[in-house]
């Protein structure tokens, strides 16, 4: 019993620690004020975290070309896994690297705290504003004119995974709108299986829900910040999905585990309203319905409409503090804009592009065996024209995250209500802002 | 982080038979009733230990498709050796480096940590001088302070001297064993007679030459524990590598698996990389204390005769 006590006594502490962790990062604070961003004289070298496997690869044909700006690649876990918390540590000691990998939904929580160089006045960053997906312009300059706080690398349009032979044996018809979809999860239910599972976890999943609903979580008007987790097209989509849980129509495994994977092996759910680089979730969950799956356009609101979310995807910023903004925004371009550089992003981790040329890659034109040789990318493409550009997510997305995940697995117990645990979480998130003084609005 | 928890589970029942026996006069003998609870007690102890072993080991043994669709218990097709083949050649061995690194880290450390922890532990308990118990109650004090909460400060100072990123970064702090110490030092009050020492001083050893010839002999079981708790608390070390490493070349594996399994939603064919590295990163503290339990053992016994 003392070992169990002592290491409950030491995952105390390191909570607390972790605790102190983030109040130390929100004290610091540094100047981003970039005066010029002027290229430096003679051989530059360059640092750029990230946790994509593969990248030294893509990297090593970048240092090939530019034998005077060299760049050295470090890595780790993903973001919220350590990462993020690292940058902040590094930005604190004043070691950050140049570059980093910054997901959009964290990219405020970055400018909050001062990290990130404004990349605007650099040589060609804003002459290639209109080679990227409009709505991934808009996460990174936060939609101000002349400010590109990072450059987008890859997105996560969302569309519909389905059974195909499911829906065809059983004569349902693949659902358009959101209302057919209900329809549909009771005749899927009348078989036995389920249309889709409800994740408790991925809150930015939901998220990506809402944004097709076409709503936002946050706002900014420059000065003070805005949570709206509970406005009306967010406790819309928040009773569509209690509605369908409360009448045993949708499934609500924890996502992401062995049943969850054996569940869509096995047919007994039957949908994924998932992200582009799920592709290879499903392919890799579920390989015994190889050739079962296709890919179709979200469900919609109204009948008609166009209208598509977003799951995930990733920047590439530049830190406060580093000496080379300009080579640096020069190899972030490069990056994540020259279609060398995307199709070994896509081959290595199957990132789906930011980049409006990236979208054409050969690679992405093909067949997908494991679709029934549907190019399902094409698909995506078209949902990612369709993403709206007006969602803003807020500075400390990791804590709203947790507080509606905690409501989410009440609400799929049975304690509460989705939409209760919205609330909680608006008020949760409006506590934290203030915690950390960052002004909001109420 | 097995072996170490596995250690408590032994001794609790062998301590509870060791007091009964005392309490019961008329023999050795024990009712058969008690006999049973004890081995149930044992036996659902080793269960709970040994089922994500065994666990790991069957994930391990599965190619991917297999490993969601059958039994997670029980063999299906054996693909252990293709699986090890597959880790070992994924992104040019990348792994074996991190269990290098593991090795180093965790074996250099604790060597010195152990060779530290003794000298100093000795010193406290053999000299005596002035501030002695002050001394240390601070190293004693250093005992309830959890390195993890020391990760944050370290990382600072470290950014100060530029060390960061570097072997130095994790292999440092690793040399620190306050537990090593306190246990050192009451050894070594208990174990080591003072005539002894006196006695080589008279025969003209100088204080080192007494401390490596004759004490460290007579210490050897506690530092043998010493070594081995260190070993398992370098190797199991994570947070201090996470905050100081980016190069991945300098990764211990635990970090390193770990990097992984938080890329396993994008890049599912991880997972199977995930779990047999699992496997295989804790066979080296399996053989370490399958060879070192002997002289562990030993030293237990030696002080309770007296």
């Amino acid at each position: 019993m003392r070992i169990t006590k002592r290491a409950a006594t030491v995952a105390l502490l390191t909570a607390a620690t972790v605790a102190l962790t983030g109040c130390s990062a929100a004290g610091g604070s540094t100047d981003s004020a970039d005066a010029a961003c002027e290229p430096a004289e003679g051989k530059v070298d360059l640092t750029f975290t990230s946790w994509i496997p593969g990248i030294e690869e893509v990297v090593d044909v970048w240092n090939e070309a530019n034998p005077d700006i060299q760049v050295a690649v470090q890595t780790g876990p993903n973001g919220n896994g350590g990462t993020y918390a690292n940058f902040f540590n590094q930005l604190e000691a004043g070691n950050a690297p140049d570059l980093g990998q910054i997901e959009y939904d964290a990219l405020p929580n970055f400018r909050v705290q001062d990290g990130l160089v404004n990349l605007a006045s650099c040589d060609g960053v804003m002459d290639a504003k209109d080679d990227f997906v409009d709505w991934t312009w808009g996460q990174v300059s936060f939609n101000e004119d002349d400010a590109a706080y990072a450059i987008p690398q890859d997105s996560g349009p969302m569309a519909m995974f389905y059974r195909a032979d499911l829906f065809e044996a059983n004569g349902i018809a693949i659902p358009t709108t959101w209302e057919e979809y209900a329809l549909a999860a009771e005749q899927v239910r009348a078989t036995g299986a389920y249309i889709t599972n409800f994740s408790q976890s991925d809150i930015n999943q939901f998220a990506g829900l809402v944004w097709q609903a076409g709503g936002t979580w946050f706002g900014n008007d420059g000065t003070d910040w805005t949570v709206n987790l509970t406005d009306d097209t967010s406790i819309k989509v928040a009773d569509y999905w209690q509605d369908l849980i409360d009448r045993d129509l949708v499934s609500t495994q924890p996502a992401w585990t062995t049943e969850w994977d054996n569940a869509y092996n096995t047919g007994a759910a039957w949908t994924w309203n998932s992200a582009a680089w799920g592709a290879n979730s499903i392919a890799s969950g579920a390989p015994d319905t190889a050739g079962k799956w296709a890919v179709a356009q979200s469900p919609q609101w109204e009948a008609g409409d166009e209208a598509s979310g977003n799951w995930g995807g990733s920047s590439t910023a530049v830190f406060t503090g580093s000496e080379h903004p300009y080579e640096a925004a020069q190899f972030a371009l490069w990056l994540n804009s020259s279609s060398e550089s995307l199709t070994m992003l896509n081959e290595a981790a199957n990132l789906y592009p930011a980049a409006k040329a990236g979208l054409d890659l050969p690679v992405l034109k093909e067949g997908v065996e494991f679709y029934g040789n549907q190019p399902i990318y094409d698909e995506f493409a078209a949902a990612s024209g369709q993403v709206s550009s007006d969602f803003v997510w807020g500075p400390t997305m990791t804590q709203t995250y947790n507080d509606v995940s905690d409501g989410f697995k009440a609400a799929v117990s049975g304690n509460g209500t989705l939409a209760e645990a919205l609330t909680t979480g608006q008020s949760a998130t409006i506590d934290a802002l203030k915690a950390q003084s960052i002004p909001v609005k109420e | 982080m097995s072996a170490l928890t596995e250690t408590p589970v032994v001794a609790r029942p062998s301590r509870r038979v060791t007091r009964r026996t005392e309490n019961a006069p008329k023999g050795p003998k024990e009712s058969p009733l008690s006999r049973v609870g004890a081995m149930t007690v044992m036996l659902v102890f080793t269960l709970y230990f040994l089922i994500p072993i065994w666990w790991l080991f069957i994930a391990g043994t599965k190619s991917s498709s297999q490993f969601t669709s059958t039994n997670p218990l029980w063999f299906a097709d054996f693909n252990l050796f293709a699986n090890i083949g597959n880790l070992v050649a994924y992104r040019d061995g990348v792994f074996l480096k991190w269990m290098l690194n593991s090795a180093l880290y965790a074996g250099a450390g604790a060597l010195l940590a152990t060779l530290f922890a003794a000298m100093c532990g000795y010193a406290l308990a053999k000299y005596r001088f002035p501030g002695r118990e002050l001394l240390f109650n601070i190293v004693l004090g250093g005992v309830l302070v959890p390195a993890t909460a020391l990760a944050l400060p370290l990382f600072l100072i470290f950014s100060q001297v530029s060390l960061t990123n570097t072997f130095w970064a994790v292999f440092l702090p690793s040399l620190v064993s306050p537990f090593g110490v306190y246990l050192t030092r009451i050894f070594a009050s208990a174990s080591v007679p003072d005539e002894l020492i006196e006695a080589a001083r008279l025969d003209g050893a100088g204080e080192v030459r007494t401390f490596f010839t004759v004490s460290v002999k007579l210490m050897f079981p506690a530092l043998v524990t010493v070594f081995l708790f260190q070993f398992v608390a370098i190797w199991n070390n994570f947070f201090l590598p996470l905050i100081m490493l980016r190069d991945e070349t300098l990764f211990p594996v635990t970090l390193g698996l770990y990097a992984w399994n938080s890329q396993v939603n994008q890049i599912p064919e991880l997972r199977g990389y995930v779990l047999i590295g699992a496997l295989l990163s804790i066979i080296p503290l399996i053989i370490l204390f399958l060879l070192l339990q002997r002289f562990w053992r030993n030293g237990l016994s030696a002080g309770s005769v007296k």
